[in-house]
């Protein structure tokens, strides 16, 4: 039986009414990793002796008759910046090339609470900075529906895995679209929450103020599953928002009659692929059958959030990577014969080019001279950007856009840094504003899968996920497997 | 050119990092590209606006004073590069 093929909640029911067990599933799903993992190369760490024996406990409780939790026994994978107690977690980077993290992050703690299956850690950009895989220090993943391309980052291996069936649902990690692209290039569903919603305890930083840690899953209804259990208030992060967590899949009502459909005219502007423009307004107009209301919106500073953004993230980032200095975990360079050369050398020798270049030009934005012009600015114009969307949304209710202007592009690693940061220009502007949005299959162009974005209001999360699951449920795209082939 | 070699390796003296030879120039550009492409906030008036540091409108969050207990010593050197009698042990620090 080919169980790495179902979503986690019908595998769920099968492992309820004890028609599978979790060790029966945990073993198809490394089976399958046997099989494709050489050509998707979506993990850096498989933990399958622990998983195994995880999987044993479950089939033990429910041979009890206990309840088990919807995650309960299932297999899932997590991206390399997440702790895992005892796991090597190395963010792709040389610099943690021999880390084990001695606590659990908390999203990992609930996780494990729940009784869940870990498969293993998943390939991603450096400390999260790229959007393809390929500044990994180890390796480049591959697109489950071409191989010779990107499948987005930089949680690229987390929806990789999900999307050859390596894994049934998996933890990414987005600070300017980090779960959502990579989920639209690759044809699943990733969920970025609001800002706060989910503790980033254990999540190694890279914008403290924009990163936020969410599900990667095949279907709508696993991504509110692994919401479920991944929220909530942690008092060991100071901006975990103290708010109730409704069930989200009660959200989930294949109903949007009435609802208010932001269209802001500045996502379908210039550099949209008109191919991909195409699968959008087919989208539109599918919701407008459907009974929803489309209204065209405007975010004008739209175009100002990518540079706000690359000056915001990197300021934030050369303050969180300042903690590696080769003294107390992380490379070091044993030929240093002084502590100041120990750590200018370990840290040019353990982060690679992409990390470095963003160090410097946060370094630079925030030095003296220079802080006022870019660093206050950005801060300035991003209050600019959250308020295009308090005002779009006094007249919708979501916002549908592109979740990237582009399909996976070849793997070639020769585009210009600038030219790959402009490509963030959808996703962008939701880290900015803190707001929740979710990227889920809207059709294919070209037989590679495109991504559409819902953007709700601050913790409206059931908003978009109800949106989304009523477009889900009038089509097949996430049903269809990648071929996991060539051109 | 906003940024020229020199101020490139004062940057990266800065952040701890050296920028070899080799890459200079290639590097200077690319951090040139970016800080060019930057000027677009220039366009826009930003007096009185009131900077977002952090969407979210928490300041101090606190808790009750209570001890509870921290990482022990044995686990906080487990992944340090070198130990000695039981601290982190480093090159030498003054010449």
């Amino acid at each position: 039986m080919d169980l790495y093929k179902n979503a986690a909640h019908e595998l769920h029911e099968k492992l309820v009414k004890k028609e599978i067990s979790s060790v029966e599933l945990t073993i198809s799903i490394y089976n399958r990793i046997d099989q494709v993992e050489d050509s998707v190369k979506a993990y850096l760490t498989l933990d399958k002796e622990n998983a195994l024996e995880q999987a044993a406990k479950v089939d033990k409780i429910i041979a009890s008759g206990e309840k088990i939790a919807p995650l309960a026994g299932i297999p899932g994978a997590i991206k390399d910046n997440i702790s895992t107690k005892g796991l090597r977690t190395t963010c792709s980077s040389k610099m943690l090339e021999n880390f084990t993290p001695i606590y659990d992050a908390h999203v990992i703690q609930k996780l494990r609470a729940d009784e869940t299956i870990f498969i293993g850690k998943t390939n991603m950009d450096e400390f999260a900075m790229g959007s393809t895989t390929e500044t990994s220090y180890f390796q480049t993943t591959h697109n489950p529906w071409n191989l010779e391309r990107v499948p987005g980052g930089s949680s690229g291996g987390s929806a990789a895995a999900v999307v050859a069936g390596e894994a049934i649902w998996s933890l990414g990690s987005d600070t300017g679209g980090s779960i959502r692209q990579p989920a639209s290039f690759t044809g699943c569903v990733g969920i970025k929450p609001t800002y706060g919603r989910v503790s980033r305890y254990g999540c190694v930083a890279f914008a403290s103020s924009l990163d936020q840690i969410g599900p990667i899953t095949r279907d709508v209804t696993d991504a509110a599953t692994v919401l479920n259990t991944i929220c909530g208030v942690c008092t060991m992060d100071s901006t975990s928002l103290h708010e109730e967590v409704p069930d989200f899949t009660k959200a989930l009502t294949n109903d949007v009659k009435g609802l208010r459909i932001g269209v802001p005219k500045e996502y379908y502007a210039a550099g949209l692929d008109p191919k991909v423009d195409g699968v959008l307004k087919k989208a539109l107009a599918d919701y407008e059958a459907m009974g929803a209301k489309i209204v065209d919106v405007s975010l004008p500073h739209t175009e100002y959030a990518v540079i706000t953004y690359y000056i915001i993230a990197p300021a934030e980032a050369s303050a969180n990577l300042a903690r590696f200095d080769g003294v107390r975990y992380g490379y070091r360079d044993m030929k240093a014969t002084s502590a100041p050369e120990m750590t200018t050398a370990s840290r040019t020798e353990g982060f690679g080019a992409e990390v470095k270049r963003r160090i410097m030009l946060g370094t630079y934005v925030l030095s003296s001279g220079y802080y006022d012009a870019y660093y206050l600015k950005a801060m300035q114009v991003r209050t600019l950007i959250r308020q295009d969307f308090a005002k779009a949304f006094e007249q919708c209710d979501v916002l549908l856009t592109p979740t990237s202007p582009v399909v996976a592009y070849p793997i070639d690693g020769k585009m210009d840094p600038l030219a790959i940061y402009l490509l963030d220009v959808c996703t962008i502007p939701v880290n900015l504003a803190g707001l929740p949005g979710i990227s889920i299959p809207a059709g294919f162009v070209d037989g590679m899968p495109v991504g559409m974005q819902l953007i709700g209001k601050v913790l409206d999360e059931e908003t978009i996920l109800r949106a989304a699951y009523a477009f889900e449920q009038s089509h097949d795209y996430h049903k269809v497997m990648a071929p996991l082939g060539g051109k | 050119m906003k940024v020229t070699a020199k101020e490139v390796r004062h940057i990266a003296n800065l952040s701890r990092l050296t920028v070899p030879d080799s890459e200079m120039e290639k590097f200077t550009e690319q951090f040139n590209q970016i800080l060019n492409y930057a000027d677009i906030l220039q366009e826009l008036d930003t007096n009185g606006i009131v900077p977002t540091p952090y969407v979210l409108p928490i300041s101090n969050v606190l808790r009750e004073d209570i001890a509870v207990e921290g990482v022990s010593h044995e686990d906080a050197l487990l992944n340090a590069p070198e130990v000695h009698n039981g601290g982190f042990k480093v090159p030498r620090v003054i010449e």
